[in-house]
């Protein structure tokens, strides 16, 4: 059980994927002008991180291992990825018209986010089993959240600021990631894992 | 007598920025005066060398702006950025440490978000977690013996040279923070045995307890001077203090309280760094609830994290996520129902 809640620790705040690993950066400047669609992309997210961490589990396991193809690992896992978000967003539509208006615009986009790659490939390299992959993408996508909505709502405030020409718009952006990056590293040490 | 009639407001023009900021840094006195008083003159030369170096990169921004200097310098925010950095250094460290902290501090922290009130960041502490993570040999080694500890208290000569670096610092003028020798020693030893060691004196910390005492002082004033209000400092000590009843009550495995409150930066941060307006949450329940995560988190990180001591971090992340708390205490308009928030206000595809 401990081992669980370390895992999730770890990968929201010491090893948060965006702010010390640097992976999903695309989506966390491309949609964090507005704090809703912001909370949008999260939920989709973390949904899809969770799942295709699963699937992509399951796939290495059961198909991958067994065949002897392991080589082919990184394109196995864009194809599950491209898959579970398609699958994602054809379930959200049929079934909850609501929640597909508010996430529907993202589902696509998360195919391109790398975090979901980094995590699916970073479950083999740590050899994690099925709960721990499950977990690892679950923390991921929290982690992801959490800084990208509270990055949407600074970004609100920087909006208004009277920024330096040469650094309005994403420079400042980027910049206030570094900062917030800084921010993040006194977390580590607080898990080793 | 001519009867003046004069239409409100009936204002006294009295909380000028200028006038916040010069209060502000003359509260900070008694911890100053307490930090010469037991660990020397080192923190008095890191507060000159970093107001010289802030007010220098904030004129020549200003100039590269094209923004009236001498307006913008009286105000004297760079002045107060760069004394709470000063304050905050380790005494002993090289001279190059606060230049290169007030540097960042008013260049990136400050002025590229626009200047003062804009920043997001407190720039002191911005500075601070930067010198932390690039340098931190420095920044561990270089605290001073407090003179109630035995230790040699070294001349306002010695220190410049060992500040400017033409003089080695000796082992008799440093000693580790009492917060690190705690959290390190404790797992292995008892309380009474730690705190046999010099460095925590007869009382809490010696030398600590005093500087934090002095900060104590001058953050009431301010309070009486309604320059700050009570929900900030009062939710971080909160937080603290429930955080350390909660896990930490056992002084033969966590650090107690009392060192918590009174050593390292915690008062320091509670009254003079948390409390500033511009990287704050606005309204009186984001206040508190700022605070009170400030609190807890620099609990978390002091006790299992890699630092010893972590207003810095703590205060970033939370100046990191003001914003949001700001977004969701927003009070409700006279008349008007509370304005939908998050998800509920409906999706407007960004």
């Amino acid at each position: 059980m401990t081992e669980y809640i370390m895992i999730l620790v770890s990968t929201i705040l010491v090893n948060n994927f965006v702010l010390v690993q640097f992976l999903g950066l695309c989506p966390f400047m491309g949609v964090s002008n507005k704090v809703e669609s912001a909370m949008g992309m999260s939920l989709a997210t973390t949904f899809v991180l969770t799942l295709s961490s699963l699937c992509s589990y399951l796939a290495y396991t059961w198909l991958l291992q067994p065949l002897g193809l392991e080589f082919l690992q990184t394109i196995t896992f864009i194809l599950v990825i491209a898959v579970v978000v398609q699958f994602t967003e054809m379930v959200v539509r049929k079934t909850s018209p609501l929640l597909y208006k508010v996430l529907g615009i993202f589902l696509p986009l998360i195919t391109t986010n790398c975090a979901v790659l980094g995590v699916a490939l970073l479950n083999i390299k740590k050899q994690n089993g099925l709960m721990e992959s499950i977990l690892y993408g679950l923390g991921a996508g929290l982690g992801f959240s959490l800084v990208l909505v509270l990055f949407s709502a600074m970004r609100e405030r920087i909006a208004a600021a009277d920024v330096p020409r040469p650094f309005q718009g994403s420079a400042i952006g980027l910049i206030s990631a570094g900062l917030m990056s800084l921010a993040f590293m006194g977390f580590s040490g607080l898990v080793n894992l | 007598m001519p009867l003046v009639r004069i239409s409100s407001p009936h204002l006294t023009g009295r909380n000028r920025t200028q006038t916040v900021m010069l209060t502000v840094i003359l509260a900070t006195f008694p911890g100053i005066l307490a930090q010469i008083w037991f660990f020397g003159w080192g923190n008095m030369i890191q507060i000159a060398l970093a107001c010289v170096t802030a007010l220098a990169a904030e004129a020549a921004i200003l100039k590269l702006r094209k923004r009236p200097v001498g307006f913008y310098l009286n105000d004297g925010s760079a002045l107060l950025t760069a004394v709470l950095l000063g304050i905050a250094l380790p005494p002993l460290s090289p001279w190059w440490l606060p230049v290169v902290g007030a540097i960042f501090a008013i260049v990136f922290a400050k002025q590229l978000y626009g200047g003062l009130g804009q920043n997001l960041f407190n720039p002191a502490m911005a500075a601070y977690a930067l010198l932390l993570v690039s340098f931190p040999v420095y920044m561990t080694t270089r605290w001073a013996a407090p003179v109630t500890a035995g230790g040699d208290l070294p001349g306002f000569g010695e220190t410049l040279r060992i500040i400017l670096g033409s003089q080695p610092v000796p082992d008799a003028f440093t000693m580790a923070t009492p917060l690190d020798t705690y959290k390190h020693e404790i797992s292995a030893s008892t309380a009474a045995a730690v705190r046999a060691q010099p460095m925590f004196g007869s009382w809490i910390a010696a030398g600590w307890e005093w500087v934090n005492l002095g900060f104590l002082t001058g953050g009431l004033w301010l309070l009486w001077r309604r320059i700050i209000t009570w929900h900030i400092p009062a939710g971080f000590l909160a937080g603290l203090s429930l955080m350390s009843a909660a896990f930490g009550w056992d002084a033969d495995s966590y650090t107690p309280l009392s060192l918590h409150l009174l050593s390292g930066a915690t008062m320091l941060g509670a009254f003079f760094i948390a409390t500033d307006p511009a990287t704050a949450a606005t309204s009186r329940m984001g206040k508190l609830v700022f605070g009170l995560g400030i609190g807890i988190t620099l609990y978390i990180i002091r006790t299992w994290g890699g630092y010893p001591d972590a207003v810095a971090f703590s205060v970033l992340l939370f100046n990191f996520a003001a914003p949001l708390i700001d977004y969701y205490t927003q009070p409700r308009a006279y008349g008007h129902a509370s304005a939908p928030r998050g998800l509920k206000k409906g999706n407007t595809h960004g």
